[in-house]
């Protein structure tokens, strides 16, 4: 029996643009770019297996080897800090993790500053390098509002063009770590499955290369 | 007593396997207590797979740990005798965090080999490494580092302390990407990206190794293991891959990660740590590893399918010897049986038979 390789694929736009390349290195499965509700698809003639998770669960399927490999954010990586190898920087769904405020704010260091987010482990990192004190209000959306409501000082979240904060008359006040799609592989898998996974990054070498 | 290997789940046969392999290697069952003192574990924290430890106060006051970790307390007892070595094995309980973050009580087995370590002593515990993992599956690899190399490497770049713990975690990731990005693209950087990107067979890894001016002392220790494991047929099993680490407050030289397909984490971790010792006040080196049984859950076989090999169905009334001899015929065969009236709820057989008087007719054959 050929061993299939299982990849997990983060629902959305990046995750097609990530099969894309999955693809192009010999893996294709051409049934799961078709309007479906199904969620996992396999191509035995490539021994492949994709299926989509939610984009900030790609790590747990990897690191407890239900995938061999998958993509997911740095934002996730450094978050839950799974135990995988981190292979390849896609350099696709280019993002930053930020401290935002509203524009009046000003940081008082006497007092302790009040950080909303659902980054909790990012932030309190963060800060704690820098030796301040806070207190992390884990929310699990709408960020943005909790600093408007007085239910936070600031806000660590992730800033892809502003917008949102714009909206929300929130203005970027610090950047904490660049963010970008990963490629990622539990660690057993790398072992067994080296071929295959190579064969992958390989590709997306080449991808990267013809991008610039 | 007629040991039924069937019978036995993948980790306890694991545990019988490997303490026969370490008995006949000379290495001796070092059996201990369930309790430590809590004040060896805060000494030395980091070198915990988790800092959490089960406390309590004992009857005369003092602070106590259920052993989290087994090492530790070998290491207290050793004494130092030159040119012999202690050959000791554990097979024990030891208690900490599991996945979910609660506690679990974990079955461990390890060696140590502790004294005056020399190019034997450490061939000899990797070579028993690779053995171990044999034993458990056909499918198994065996990762091996050298921390001299890459601390070497990492020496070169001249780094903050922060940024060492950075780039030795993108070492242990893989990613090569993040190196670049803390190290920039000096030469030691372009050599620790080569040498993050190189790995798999033991002589071709050397080869790239000779072109990066490691130590001689380094790749020597690292060819001999190589020359030997390519003599015993082991290349296609035993690789040098550098994203082995290990905390360099204890470890030292030669470590190693085992694996096994189907477990999704790695089955056996060890390593040379006289750093340990010296932090302990000894004065000689140790080399051990362990092997973590109870990740081996994961290897379950299809036979955990059923609750029963075969299922006899009989009636009210019937005969209670009819039975009985009827269930001990098919005990008597290997296969496991159960006799009941009624089949349970959920309840999952291969064979399913009726028993009236003493004829018996099958129903069912699911296997």
């Amino acid at each position: 029996m050929k061993t299939m390789l299982n990849v997990a694929l983060p629902k959305g736009r990046l995750g097609e643009k990530v099969y894309n390349m999955f693809a192009a290195a010999g893996f294709s499965c051409p049934e799961l770019l078709e309007e479906s509700r199904k969620l996992i698809f396999e191509n035995e003639a490539t021994g492949v297996r994709y299926f989509w998770v939610k984009p900030s669960d790609v790590a747990i399927y990897v690191e407890r080897g239900a995938a061999d490999i998958g993509v997911a954010g740095k934002d996730i990586l450094l978050e839950y800090a799974p135990d995988v190898y981190e292979l390849f920087d896609l350099n696709l769904g280019k993002c930053r993790m930020a401290v935002a405020a509203p524009s009046n704010f000003r940081d008082n260091p006497e007092k302790t500053l009040k950080v909303a987010t659902k980054f909790s482990r990012i932030a309190s990192d963060y800060y704690r390098r820098k030796g301040r004190d806070i207190d992390i209000i884990h929310l699990n959306g709408s960020i943005e509002i909790a600093p408007i409501l007085g239910l936070s000082d600031v806000i660590v979240d992730i800033v892809e063009t502003g917008t949102t904060l714009r909206e929300n008359n929130l203005e970027v006040f610090e950047t904490i770590v660049p963010i970008s799609a990963r490629l990622i592989a539990n660690k057993s898998s790398f072992k067994f499955k080296s071929q295959q996974i190579e064969r992958i990054v390989e590709q997306m070498r080449k991808s990267a290369e013809d991008m610039k | 007593m007629i040991l039924n290997d069937k019978s036995l789940k993948s980790d306890e046969r694991a545990i019988f396997a490997l303490r026969s392999l370490y008995d006949k290697y000379g290495y001796s069952q070092y059996k201990m207590s369930k309790f430590e003192e809590y004040d060896l574990y805060v000494r030395n924290k980091d070198f915990l797979i988790s800092p959490s430890v089960i406390t309590f106060t004992d009857t005369d006051g003092r602070l106590m740990a259920l052993k989290p970790d087994v090492t530790l307390s070998i290491i207290k007892n050793c004494h130092d005798i030159e040119g012999a070595v202690q050959k000791m094995y554990y097979n024990e309980n030891v208690y900490r965090p599991g996945g979910s973050g609660t506690f679990r009580e974990i079955m461990q087995v390890g060696l140590e080999c502790i004294g005056d370590i020399d190019g034997y002593s450490v061939l000899e515990v990797v070579l028993l490494a690779a053995k171990s993992l044999e034993s458990i599956s056909e499918e198994w690899v065996l990762d091996i580092s050298h921390l001299g190399v890459v601390s070497e490497i990492i020496g070169r770049l001249e780094l903050s302390d922060g940024d060492v713990r950075k780039v030795l975690k993108c070492v242990s990731e893989k990613n090569v990407h993040g190196i670049g990005e803390i190290c920039g693209d000096s030469d030691a950087a372009k050599a620790l990206r080569t040498l993050v990107s190189t790995y798999g067979e033991p002589k071709k890894v050397i080869e790239t190794l000779r072109t990066l001016s490691v130590s001689e002392c380094c790749i020597k220790e690292l060819s001999e293991i190589a020359e030997e494991i390519a003599s015993r047929g082991l290349s296609g099993n035993v690789r040098i891959d550098f994203s082995v680490t290990d905390d360099i407050k204890y470890y030292n030289g030669i470590v190693f990660r085992g694996f096994i397909n189907g477990v999704s984490q790695s089955v056996l971790s060890g390593g040379r740590y006289d750093n340990l010792l010296a932090r302990m006040g000894k004065s000689f080196g140790a080399i051990g590893f362990a092997v973590y049984l109870d990740r081996l859950e994961e290897l379950s076989s299809n036979e955990e399918k059923y609750d029963v090999d075969t299922l006899i169905l009989y009636d009210e009334g019937e005969n209670a010897g009819n039975v009985s001899r009827a269930v001990s015929r098919i005990a008597e065969t290997g296969a496991s049986v159960s006799a009941m009236r009624k089949i349970p709820e959920k309840f999952r057989y291969k064979k399913l038979l009726k028993l009236s008087g003493s004829e018996v007719t099958q129903l069912e054959n699911n296997a």
